[in-house]
């Protein structure tokens, strides 16, 4: 066959017969990214070893004793995490239990259609990009300028519940509540972005069928498309926590560091993730170990909460 | 129905109707009315104490660390304690060399691991594992990604018996970037539609060239949008770096010794008990979070960008 | 109902109306997806320098044989094929074929336009410069788009974007992109099927000059496209197996076009091009 300007198509096509070498370099490129994805399980896998066997000293010499005890003492080589544990799930959860309501009602009035779009829009870029300010940046805001303006409602609290063992000390700065506080504003627009997607994800006609019966604005919220977006708000909610769970640094420089178990929410606390960076660069011989330890039980509280996520979400969504 | 549909208000209040109907005007007494009025209300409100934290975070960034925006700042260093003024010029050099060093090991990475999940895998069991293995280490608490790279580089001093370096902390950085990057890749070329792979198959492309050629060009914008996100989170990130590129208080002195960075430099600097230090803390917090913010900005311009 | 299976089958093969050059046979042909067979004991002949049209009812497997004349099952995951493709003197899937260069020598042109997101005249040199090619360029899109009529409305913004072009530009655009690389083949899967009236006669004059050149096998729906673009056509029907899970496709008629739709020696075919069918 020749082509029309009279020359051979072999000719002028050279590539007709495919040369080795770009069959080795199609073939190549598939394994390099093969080869690079698995570095991904191959890190994870990694993580795992390395802080496993850092901690196998301290679960040999403190065993589960570890999680219920809450001696942090280096000098006799005493240690147990349960103020951290316990620090680490309280401030998550509370925080979460006063984020939830407000990110999904955030999501929900940016969402269903009662201001106009360009406020809308502008809401949701705000909540976006406060996810977007850094923790230590938050710290530092939450030392100088939140801590302090909020002592004074601190203070009525203690006034007021001081007889319940959750407000006994006065606040004095640092604490749980502060603590609590900044992670409400680190985990709100995780919630609201989730919980936006999901409300925008709710089929158009789910609503104009619960118009169509006459129910108000709030009423289809309700009945009709809450209920249709819940799995993945819930699974958005789980993610939250697993963040919340593992959140540094603003909790480190907000939560007062404190080695004491206090059941009051107003005195200083600790969490896992902050004794972590407080301690793990001056640490050395079996504090290291328990540290790794204390590290392990977050990685397992905070992969447990993630992997619940996703089969909440996968659960829940068939229904749909 | 046709009965229905000629009765009026009057009629409508008989006692044989079994549905109470009203006049067909908004009563703005009435209890539903007055319920949905509330609920508005309230979620008008959340919203408003969800935008509260950025409002206030960002004026007093603005206004504690922009009024001590000057030269100085970028080009001295950190004062000795006690001390006042100097700069956070070695920070800024840190923090840009740090994120650098994680962009380049966990640009190259992830979006080779993402064009293999979405290009490659299929369903195969590999492919699920490392899909699965990526959720898993999106969620992994950034300071775990610092405990790792303490016990696997700085502890074994393995960089030319260095233990605290640069290259540590971008490589506990590039941990925390390579989910991020893998699943924006995965996602945006997922996006790419069938018919253009096809197409190019069609002309006699090889695997390689479609996916070089036209698949990856096609989904530049999601991926250049999703780095660009990923790069912003890892410059304000400080909990890796803590004990990996730790501090110094000097200009850098190469990739393999400590290294100041503008987020650790907030973090000893907000909790030391001298102004000037806090003042610095602030400064540096404008510098990072109009980064983070410009970064942002672009992310949202080029997704924009590929609307059009 | 099997025995009337292979009863077509061998109608189809003893069919002795074929006469020509052969391009490329089939021969057993049999296409599954996983457990469910698409298209089964397909027998034929594809003629030199002929326009072949696939016709029949939805679900017949006529789109799935045509994509197995050059490969592009490969990338459907669990596509498997048992018999024979030969194009060449050569089993087109013995192990040692390599698929990318069948499509280079078989091209394509698919049911919905897919320009590449780049300048139209990108979209015709991709394909050239992957092949190899060494000539001038300029010369080779400008022939190319010319070969598919398509040149008067390209030649003025031959650095826009493909996507600027209306659907039926953008069609032929795919034919000039199939073109340049100057394949022995083109497969057409439904390229009106997306198409307006006023497009779809375009695209057949397109077919009717390209037939000097060019072996042409175009699936379609539209019976009066087959009738008047095709050469011969290939009647498939579908039909239900013992114990199979779905429909199962199969050849009925393959002829001349003017025998198929004027006198067809299967009362299905028959059936079908009469418009008595479903």
């Amino acid at each position: 066959m020749t082509s029309d300007l009279g020359l051979s198509v072999d000719a002028q096509f050279t590539l007709r017969r495919r040369p080795n070498s770009e069959k080795f370099l199609d073939l190549g490129f598939r394994q390099l990214t093969l080869a690079l994805a698995s570095l991904v399980a191959i890190v994870l896998l990694a993580i795992l070893v390395t802080v496993f066997q850092g901690s196998r000293e301290a679960m040999a010499s403190f065993g589960l004793r570890f999680i219920v005890t809450s001696a942090w003492d280096p000098v006799n080589e005493q240690y147990g995490a349960f103020v951290a544990i316990y620090g680490t799930l309280v401030t998550s959860i509370l925080s979460l239990a006063i984020a939830v309501p407000l990110g999904v009602g955030t999501a929900i009035f940016i969402t269903e259609d009662l201001i106009p779009a360009r406020l809308r829009e502008l809401i949701g870029l705000m909540v976006e990009l406060l996810a977007a300010i850094p923790s230590v940046v938050l710290g530092l805001w939450a030392i100088f300028v939140m801590e302090p303006a909020i002592r004074p409602a601190l203070e009525l609290l203690h006034h007021l519940l001081g007889w319940t063992p959750f407000f006994a000390t006065t606040p004095q700065g640092p604490g749980m509540a502060p603590a609590i506080l900044i992670l409400v504003v680190m985990v709100l627009p995780i919630i609201t972005a989730i919980a936006r997607d999901a409300l925008n994800q709710v089929p158009i006609e789910l609503r104009q069928g619960a118009y169509g019966v006459g129910t108000t604005r709030w009423g289809a919220i309700f009945a009709v498309i809450l209920p249709a977006a819940i799995s993945s708000i819930i699974g958005g909610v789980m993610l939250a926590l697993g963040r919340a769970m593992g959140e540094t640094m603003a909790v480190t420089m907000i939560i007062g560091n404190s080695l004491n178990f206090d059941l009051s929410l107003l005195a200083p606390g600790n969490t896992i993730a902050s004794m972590l960076a407080n301690q793990f660069g001056e640490a050395d011989g079996i504090q290291v170990s328990a540290l790794m330890y204390a590290a392990l039980i977050l990685m397992l509280l905070t992969f447990s909460v993630n992997v619940l996520a996703q089969w909440v979400v996968r659960r829940l969504s068939l229904k749909y | 129905m046709t009965s229905s549909m000629t009765s009026s208000g009057r009629e409508s209040n008989t006692d044989t109707s079994l549905f109470d109907r009203r006049p067909l005007s908004f009563d703005p007494k009435l209890k539903r009315n007055r319920l949905n009025g509330l609920f508005t209300l309230i979620s008008g409100l959340f919203a408003t104490l969800a935008v509260l934290p950025l409002v206030l975070v960002l004026v007093y960034v603005l206004v504690q660390g922009g009024r001590l925006l000057s030269l100085r700042l970028f080009t001295e260093l950190p004062p000795a304690p006690g001390l006042e003024g100097g700069g956070i010029g070695n920070a800024m050099l840190g923090t840009v060399l740090v994120t650098l060093i994680a962009a380049l090991i966990a640009i190259p990475v992830g979006v080779a691991g993402g064009v293999y999940l979405s290009e490659y895998a299929g369903k195969s069991w590999f492919g699920q594992v490392v899909s699965f293995s990526n959720d898993v280490l999106a969620g992994v608490p950034s300071i775990i990604s610092g405990v790792f790279v303490y016990g696997l580089i700085v502890a074994t001093r393995v960089f030319f018996g260095q233990s605290y370096s640069a290259m540590a902390g971008g490589i506990a950085l590039s941990v925390l970037m390579l989910p991020t990057v893998i699943k924006t890749t995965n996602e945006g070329l997922k996006l790419v539609p069938n018919e253009l792979r096809l197409g190019a198959y069609g002309v006699g492309a090889s695997r390689y060239v479609t996916i070089t050629q036209i698949v990856i060009p096609a989904a530049l914008t999601p991926i250049s949008t999703g780095v660009v996100l990923a790069i912003a989170r890892a410059a304000g990130e400080t909990a890796p770096l803590i004990f990996t590129a730790l501090f110094s208080a000097f200009w850098p002195e190469g990739i393999f010794n400590p290294i100041a960075t503008m987020s650790v430099l907030i973090f000893n600097f907000a909790i030391m008990p001298y102004p000037a230090q806090n003042e610095l803390a602030w400064a540096a917090s404008f510098v990072l979070v109009m980064m983070i913010l410009a970064a942002n900005l672009l992310a949202r311009w080029l997704s924009r960008l590929s609307k059009t | 109902m099997t025995s009337s299976l292979s009863q077509h089958n061998a109608s189809s093969k003893s069919s002795g109306k074929i006469s020509g050059d052969i391009c490329m046979s089939l021969q057993d042909v049999s296409i599954s997806y996983g457990n469910f067979e698409a298209v089964k004991n397909v027998f034929m002949d594809l003629l030199n320098g002929k326009v072949t049209a696939f016709i029949g009812p939805s679900g017949c497997g006529k789109s799935t044989v045509l994509r197995a004349l050059n490969r592009m099952n490969d990338l459907i995951p669990g596509c498997h094929l048992k018999g024979r493709v030969l194009f060449d003197g050569q089993d087109l899937y013995h192990p040692r074929i390599d698929a990318v260069e069948v499509r280079r020598r078989i091209g394509m042109v698919f049911q919905k336009p897919n320009p590449f997101p780049k300048t139209i005249y990108e979209n015709i040199a991709f394909g050239a410069r992957i092949n190899g090619y060494r000539g001038d360029m300029d010369e080779l899109v400008e022939r190319s788009l010319r070969k598919a009529a398509v040149w008067d409305e390209c030649k003025d913004k031959l650095q826009k974007s493909g996507l600027a072009l209306s659907g039926g530009q953008q069609q032929r655009l795919c034919i000039a992109r199939a073109i340049a690389t100057e394949p022995e083949v083109i497969l057409m899967d439904e390229p009106c099927s997306a198409l307006d009236p006023i497009s779809t006669l375009k695209i057949e004059e397109t077919m009717h000059e390209l037939k000097r050149n060019y072996t042409i096998i175009i699936v379609t729906h539209n019976m009066q496209q087959a009738v008047r673009v095709a050469d011969m056509t290939a009647f498939f029907n579908a039909e239900a197996v013992e114990g199979g899970s779905g429909k199962v496709g199969y050849l009925v008629e393959y002829s001349e076009t003017e025998e198929i739709f004027n006198a067809p020696a299967q009362q299905a075919t028959q059936d079908y091009v009469s418009g008595r069918f479903g």
